[in-house]
């Protein structure tokens, strides 16, 4: 399951990520995170039974989580099955079906926002 | 044996017309040979549905009360060409917004016209005796107009490039969004579906030819714009009624950094009169082959990487020097099977027979690029011969006392054999006084990535990379990567002067 991570980086400077993985054990993957010197914000996965468990101990330490049930947004009507965003999708989560019918595994999307710009029809967008 | 157009239109009429899709085409005359299937097979229908940017379409509105000479035109806020008299305009689809931008464009108020919505028309005039008017705005839906008449100058090209970026930055085109460092091919194109590539030769496809254009039957007027088959990239001008046509053939897009543009969905069906119909009917996505271009490169002639068939394509992985790339493509090749077998269905049912052109299309001509006669200046003009250049093994100080005796803010930097290897500004150079001790030589603080021009490169071209990276100068070097000058913010002014009269 995915968590999208909001901190602050003011005068504490707490490595949230790395403390929440001491002290809750579990094994985090950091699919994409932007950092500067005041904020950032990370999107990580975690095996979903500790899903709740990572969510809390990071909440805890002062970061904003919130659990992403859903990946891009996909307008079914408003596609043509082109497969513009096949190529540009860091993590295959883009393909035809035998038909040409373009098919999604929602559970790989990052939300990095790639294919909502590549889409020539707007059938992509980030969920608010 | 050779059928004639009327056995043919006499089976459609009759209902007993063997109809199929180039893509069943190949399996057919594998299994029956060529005699067999010309015996066997009817009509060939073809499709595609990819993005046509030059389309567009003749409204006419009918005279309003008093009478306007529409001299300019907007449809939502879209401009069209008005210079048709008094009332009518042409919609072109690429033709942006002047609220909206990239987002909505002529190719969207045609849309929002076969989807049945409302379009606002404005429109000015200077007024005449015979058309006082001077203005007008009123809504208006499709069934409003006199005529729609979708004419599309330059569509269902034979074949298109695919498209590569080996530079290092993400390139926005109108081959879609192409990552760097040839991170991904995009391709366009309906492969053994096309139209032209079952009719190379042009024996079939003409003028007053039956075609499906955008959901209604239509017609192909001639060759369209750009059309050169002697490359193989033939294109076709073709017509069709607006009020019936659907939007499941006819869609709206934008490629974001490029523009908007028009997917069409267009077919042809052809008639299979003798033996070179069926083996030309007969082409596989493994026949057809196109050049991977490289659009990193801003220039009309960028260089082939390599020939790649539709197949590889359409696999959704090529390779290139030994690497896996994957592909994408621009144009739907389901909606260009149901173009196709929409097409087979209307010609089963008896609702369009054929004809053979009544003027044939050039199969040999070449496109030629744009007389120019005026040229357009080129960095060499403009470029100042006057470098100073300093050692990477040079001090600090060295660089500063160079940059104020050469009165530049640009020091292009050069290793023992006097290639360009870094380059140091006045910026650079104060950061390292601020903060002493921590660098000694040029080296140490010059930037390793330096954007570079040559002296044969257009200006527009070097003045978009000085925008893309936020610069203000580029050094100028030969093949070697020597550096033969500098081109500066300052140097531009020059244009104004000399060729901006």
């Amino acid at each position: 399951m995915k968590l999208l991570v909001n901190f602050s980086r003011g005068k504490g400077r707490k490595p949230i990520i790395a403390q929440a993985v001491r002290d809750t054990g579990v094994l985090i993957t950091v699919e994409r995170a932007v950092i500067d010197s005041s904020e950032g914000e990370a999107l990580i996965d975690v095996p979903d039974d500790q899903c709740r468990l990572v969510r809390d101990k990071m909440a805890s330490l002062g970061a904003n989580v919130r659990i992403l049930e859903h990946g891009i947004t996909f307008n079914e009507s408003e596609c043509v099955d082109c497969g513009a965003c096949i190529s540009i999708c860091p993590r295959d989560v883009f393909s035809f079906d035998e038909g040409y019918r373009l098919k999604l595994i929602e559970e790989r999307c990052i939300l990095c926002g790639k294919c909502v710009d590549a889409c020539p029809h707007e059938a992509l967008t980030m969920p608010v | 044996m050779r059928k004639s157009i009327d056995q043919i239109n006499q089976r459609i009429r009759d209902g007993n017309a063997r109809v199929v899709t180039a893509e069943e085409m190949p399996g057919i005359v594998a299994e029956l040979g060529e005699d067999g299937a010309l015996r066997e097979v009817d009509v060939v229908t073809t499709g595609t549905f990819g993005a046509m940017c030059s389309s567009g379409a003749f409204l006419n509105f009918g005279h309003a009360e008093p009478p306007i000479r529409m001299e300019r035109i907007w449809l939502n806020d879209v401009e069209a060409y008005g210079g048709l008299a008094a009332v009518d305009a042409y919609i072109g689809a690429t033709q942006q917004s002047e609220t909206r931008g990239e987002e909505y464009g002529g190719a969207h108020v045609i849309e929002d016209l076969v989807a049945g919505k409302a379009v606002e028309l404005r429109a000015s005039s200077k007024g005449t005796d015979c058309y006082p008017r001077r203005t007008i705005t009123t809504e208006l839906l499709l069934e409003h107009l006199n005529q729609a008449i979708m004419c599309n100058p330059r569509n269902s090209y034979q074949r298109y490039n695919a498209a590569i970026n080996t530079t290092d930055r993400m390139l926005h085109t109108y081959m879609g969004t192409l990552l760097p460092n040839s991170g991904n091919v995009t391709f366009s194109g309906a492969g053994l579906l096309n139209p032209i590539s079952n009719d190379p030769k042009l024996r079939l496809i003409g003028s007053g030819v039956p075609l499906f254009l955008c959901g209604a039957p239509g017609m192909v007027v001639g060759e369209g714009t750009q059309h050169s088959p002697a490359g193989g990239f033939s294109t076709l001008m073709v017509t069709g009624d607006l009020k019936k046509m659907s939007q499941e053939f006819l869609r709206a897009a934008t490629m974001t950094g490029y523009g908007v543009t028009m997917y069409v969905g267009l077919g042809v069906p052809l008639p299979v009169i003798d033996k070179e119909v069926v083996r030309a009917t007969s082409i596989r996505d493994e026949d057809i082959s196109v050049d991977l271009i490289d659009y990193g490169i801003p220039s009309r002639s960028r260089p082939s990487l390599r020939k790649v068939t539709y197949a590889e394509l359409r696999s959704g992985s090529i390779t290139l020097n030994g690497e896996e790339i994957r592909t994408s493509s621009l144009s739907s090749f389901r909606r260009a099977r149901q173009v196709a077998e929409t097409l087979k269905d209307w010609i089963s049912a008896g609702k369009m027979e054929l004809t053979l052109p009544a003027r044939p299309i050039d199969p040999m001509r070449q496109v030629r690029p744009m007389h120019e006669t005026v040229k357009t200046p080129r960095v060499l003009d403009i470029m100042d011969k006057n470098i100073v250049s300093i050692g990477e093994e040079e001090e600090i100080q060295t660089a500063a006392l160079k940059l104020l005796k050469g009165e530049t803010n640009h020091l292009p930097v050069i290793n023992s054999k006097g290639k360009l290897v870094g380059i140091v500004t006045t910026f650079d150079i104060s950061k390292a006084v601020a903060n002493p001790g921590k660098a000694t030589f040029v080296r140490d603080i010059m930037k390793k990535k330096v954007i570079v021009t040559t002296h044969d490169e257009s200006v527009d071209v070097a003045v978009r990379k000085l925008e893309q990276h936020n610069i203000s100068a580029l050094p100028v070097v030969d093949a070697g990567n020597h550096i033969v000058a500098i081109l500066t913010a300052n140097n531009l002014g020059k244009l104004f002067g000399r060729w901006l009269k």
